[in-house]
């Protein structure tokens, strides 16, 4: 969700049940602005949450002037008070500032690295919470094959994977699986650049309660294998996207028109607890996800 | 060139003005030589168009005949296409809205001119009936111009581009008999290219009507040009836009369309409509009967505070829902002999959500529903009658059904509240029924997501026995269960109740409110998990919270009552283990840990201004779950999608045991068939035993056994 509109996107994704306390509230609106003014984003976006066991993550992105260019995320968290008089606590990133703990909420901000394909391989074998501590380190046991001679020997390898990896993973594993915007929120412009449609006026009633017009907000991947017949329709400088209408598996999405269909929510049932709401005829729309950053293997099951 | 053609064409052109209609100036454009071939089809049109167009015969032909040359003579052929074009527009000024009309009939018979040049050898003479008549001058003329072009690279390319004009004007044409046997062939010999497609869908998509206005792009561009050509504007270019809207302007249209858009937004207007109810609740009772609310009812619990001290803690529905959801609770409590109700929470479903109301009858009037009860009953009388009744038969099944557990009485157990539920504020509250512990087992092993819809069949593994809604109820049970907890100190057990039960059950226990309760600071809650109490009885893997013993209840007669049961059931011997879980007012410390993720967290709301913050608790195992108190107060709820945490996937519980078949013994083998050596030695033996009586071997008296069974 947009971090200028923050209090009204919060308002209207509280039927989830997550929202930010008002403190909360108060610095990200404080600190996103700041964000924004230091790293020189087009627009920052309040992404969400991650629930951790001693402190939640608290995620913004901030994107350039091309919205589909690969995204800068922030990170900031909160320690648990327990963990706090512990001692325990480290800063999160290298940021050296005071050593008031309680000042980092949502206040001070860290650059995560990009995601790679390796980091996402890495951390699969990671499952259960996150900590809420982004230097703690997973332990992971793995057997290598190793060869001497004629003789293949079997070796246990501990693995250490940071949870600052393990975060970054998931974020962009949530990003390309399920991040949404309407149809016609963005465009393509003739250069290239992928622009907010400043004309979007918000989808009609009927097509919000179609998944075909809600479109993957990253660069597609699907869009290459349709064929022709199926682009013979498409408004290129609109439909450049996926559309959420073909995830696999089929029914992985909650769509709903609550309120009496003055706002229509749409759930991901793959990530419980990304929530993406929109207005009919309005501009209003936006995800959050408040989670445990863990996929719901379970789908098959559970519908 | 201009001597041979001429007088040829000017046999068949009698329609020197068609080539010079706007129309034939824009969309057949200056190089169709044959466009005037075109002519011969026309007579029946002629009456009307004919009087203008003679003005300028002469020109015409010319015009035609040269301008396949065009593009080699450019110069000369441009100088006749000018006073053409004035000449001819003049007159064909009042046309200019017919022009519609006439184009599918006027462009049509040009379809036929493009094969000529192609294929004029064949002589073309397939055309349909209706267009022999002028099929021989029509002939002529091809030929002649094939002898006359056909050589020139010029008139090939003229022609292949008057094919694509063709088809695309094909549609159009349709309507035209002739044409459409001229089509034919022409479309046939000329193999579509990529290009025609593309000109032809282009086409099509200009032609789409617009659902606003009922017109069509292709339309009004021609309009347009016809509009500009009859006026001649200076700088046309300039003023286009304005043009574009005279021509719009120009059309008048009654708005046929009487289908309203309004429908649509009905469900916003229904849902108002039934949330006015909640807010007009008030206003419609008098001053009178608040009072009387304000002292007897004192059953509505104070949402809005709990609320706040959620939000808080950064949960909650965000406050007009809250709200409504408070004068929900308030509609239920005024329609129902409520003493005690709370907002359990909110279950996310797949096109619905529920909200969940917990709530306590007065005493003595809450309803009974004994039917399932009964039926189990009946059930089991039918199988005992039934088994002693053949018992000579052939053998029954021995595989009795095992023993139903009995669901807890309301007010007890897992039944202890009765819960409520609505898919929107505002909307009706239904009851759920009361759970039985053969759903709560099942419950726990399946996982499913809520539609939303309480008559939704379980389709599971380990089938369901219910809907949705008992589904749902089992499911508040195990969350109730977990979930529930407050500060330490803040509940006691009630001493009288806990005697009694102390004897009559064991197990157990009721609590009330603990008047001396001073609060435990916040910073303890914290700190502490052991400040905080389960106040909801453990569920036991039986599905009961209240432990029944069910091998006793098969012997023992069905009309024993539990109690009876519980006491006697220490002299059975083959009694199971009594399942024993944390009893109540146990501290959430003690609660398993999931593979090393503590069960719990808590944490205070605010850091920055600890001294009012207050201890937010959080459930690990069932995620959604909270818990805040700020050292007096305390609540709970649960928002989210009704399910367990578990680090690990879902697994489906495993295939029960295959039934093992009867052990291969003495009663299922049997012997050899009797040997001649032994019946004959057995008849032996009778004749032997029927003279004086002599001993008898071993073997012979087996065989005696056996002929007898036979």
């Amino acid at each position: 969700m947009d971090a200028e509109s923050l209090l009204l996107s919060l308002e209207l994704a509280s039927g989830s049940g997550q929202g930010l306390s008002p403190d909360r509230r108060a610095s990200l609106l404080t600190s996103l602005t700041l964000v924004k003014r230091d790293y020189r984003y087009d627009r920052v976006l309040f992404w969400g949450r991650i629930l951790g066991l001693v402190a939640d993550y608290y995620i913004a992105q901030g994107l350039s002037e091309d919205q589909l260019a690969p995204r800068k995320t922030l990170y900031s968290f909160s320690w648990a008070s327990s963990l706090k008089r512990r001692g325990g606590g480290r800063k999160p990133g290298n940021q050296d500032h005071g050593d008031v703990v309680g000042s980092l909420n949502c206040m001070e901000w860290s650059l995560l690295p990009p995601a790679t394909e390796e980091m996402v391989v890495q951390t699969s074998v990671v499952k259960g919470r996150f900590m809420g501590d982004p230097s703690h380190e997973y332990e992971h046991t793995e057997l290598q094959k190793t060869n001497e001679g004629d003789k293949v020997f079997e070796e246990e390898v501990v693995v250490q994977i940071k949870e600052e990896t393990r975060l970054v993973s998931v974020i962009d594993q949530i990003d390309k699986a399920v991040a949404v915007i309407p149809r016609g929120a963005l465009f393509k412009t003739p250069f290239g650049p992928i622009h907010v449609n400043r004309t979007f006026e918000g989808l009609s009633l009927s097509e919000a309660k179609k998944l075909s017009s809600y479109f993957h907000f990253r660069e597609p991947v699907g869009l290459r294998n349709k064929t022709l017949l199926e682009k013979a329709d498409l408004d290129p400088s609109l439909d450049f996207m996926d559309s959420l209408e073909h995830d696999i598996p089929k029914g992985s999405w909650s769509i709903q028109a609550e309120r009496g269909n003055a706002l229509v929510v749409l759930r991901s049932l793959l990530w419980p607890g990304l929530t993406f709401f929109h207005a009919p005829r309005t501009k209003n729309c936006g995800y959050i996800y408040v989670g445990t950053g863990e996929k719901n293997t379970d789908l098959p099951f559970m519908l | 060139m201009e001597d041979l053609t001429s007088p040829k064409q000017e046999q068949e052109n009698q329609e020197p003005g068609e080539a010079g209609r706007p129309w034939e100036e824009i969309a057949a454009s200056s190089q169709d030589p044959e466009s005037g071939l075109s002519e011969p089809l026309e007579p029946e049109q002629w009456p009307e168009t004919g009087p203008q167009p003679r003005s300028s015969p002469a020109q015409s032909p010319q015009s035609r005949a040269s301008t396949p040359l065009a593009d080699l003579t450019g110069p000369e052929t441009s100088s006749p296409l000018s006073p053409h074009q004035e000449a001819s527009f003049t007159p064909t000024l009042a046309l200019a809205r017919q022009e519609h009309s006439e184009k599918t009939t006027n462009v049509s018979p040009k379809a036929g001119t493009p094969r000529s040049p192609l294929s004029s050898d064949k002589g073309e003479s397939t055309g349909p009936p209706t267009c022999q008549s002028e099929g021989n001058a029509f002939q002529q003329s091809q030929q002649t111009k094939h002898h006359l072009y056909g050589p020139e690279d010029v008139s090939d390319n003229n022609s292949k581009q008057r094919e694509l004009r063709f088809n695309i004007f094909q549609e159009e044409d349709s309507n035209s008999n002739c044409d459409v046997g001229h089509a034919g062939p022409g479309v046939s010999e000329a193999a579509p290219s990529l290009l025609e497609i593309a000109i032809q869908s282009a086409k099509a998509y200009l032609q789409k009507t617009s659902s606003k206005s009922g017109l069509n792009l292709y339309d009004h561009l021609s309009d347009m040009l016809t509009k500009v050509l009859d006026e001649r504007p200076e700088n046309a270019v300039d003023i286009i836009e304005s043009i574009s809207q005279d021509v719009k302007m120009a059309h008048f249209r009654k708005k046929l369309d009487t289908l309203q858009n309004e429908n649509e937004m009905l469900p916003i207007y229904e849902i108002a409509e039934k949330q006015k109810a909640l807010f007009l609740q008030g206003n419609l009772e008098g001053a009178d009967q608040e009072l009387e609310d304000e002292i007897a009812d004192n059953s509505l619990p104070n949402v809005m505070e709990s609320a706040f001290y959620f939000e808080q803690a950064g949960v909650g529905l965000g406050t007009d829902e809250t709200y409504r959801i408070f004068l929900a609770l308030k509609q239920l409590t005024d329609t129902h002999p409520i003493q005690r109700c709370r907002f359990w929470g909110k279950i996310l479903g797949l096109e619905m959500n529920y909200f969940v109301a917990e709530v306590e009858f007065r005493e003595g009037e809450d309803e009974e529903d004994l039917e399932d009860e009964d039926v189990t009953q009946e059930r089991d009388d039918g199988d005992s009658e039934a088994e002693e009744n053949d018992e000579d038969e052939l053998p029954r099944t021995f595989y009795k059904t095992p023993q139903a557990i009995p669901k807890e009485e309301s007010r007890t157990g897992a039944n202890k509240y009765v819960y409520f539920v609505c898919n929107e504020p505002g909307g009706p509250w239904v009851k759920l029924p009361s759970v039985t512990p053969a759903q709560i087992v099942t419950a726990r092993k399946i996982k499913k997501f809520f539609t939303g819809r309480l008559e939704t069949p379980i389709v599971s593994y380990p089938p369901f026995p219910g809907n949705e809604s008992n589904y749902l109820r089992a499911q508040i049970a195990r969350i109730s269960a977990g979930t529930h907890v407050s500060p330490l100190g803040f509940y006691q057990f009630g001493e009288e109740e806990g005697e009694e039960e102390e004897e009559v059950e064991g197990r157990r226990d009721s609590f009330e409110e603990n008047p001396d309760f001073e609060g435990i600071p916040v910073i303890d809650l914290v700190e502490s998990l052991s400040n905080w109490v389960h106040h909801v009885q453990h569920i036991l893997s039986q599905g009961r919270c209240n432990w029944f013993n069910p091998i006793q209840k098969s012997e023992e007669e069905e009309e024993e009552e539990g109690e009876e049961k519980e006491e006697e059931k220490g002299e059975e011997p083959d009694y199971m283990e009594q399942e024993v879980g944390p009893p109540l007012l146990t501290p959430i410390s003690e609660d398993l840990e999931i593979q090393n993720i503590p069960p719990w967290t808590a944490r205070l709301s605010s850091n920055l201004i600890p001294q009012y913050a207050i201890a937010v608790l959080r459930s690990n195992l069932w995620p959604g779950a909270y818990a805040f108190s700020n050292g007096k107060k305390f609540e709970n709820v649960y928002i989210g999608w009704g399910h367990k945490y578990s680090p690990d996937n879902y697994t489906p519980p495993a295939l029960p045991p295959v039934y093992q078949e009867y052990p291969s013994g003495a009663e299922i083998t049997e012997m050899d068939d009797p040997s001649v050596e032994e019946e004959q030695a057995f008849e032996a033996s009778r004749e032997a035993a029927a003279l004086p009586v002599e001993e008898m071997e071993d073997t012979e008296e087996d065989e005696d056994e056996e002929d007898d069974d036979d």
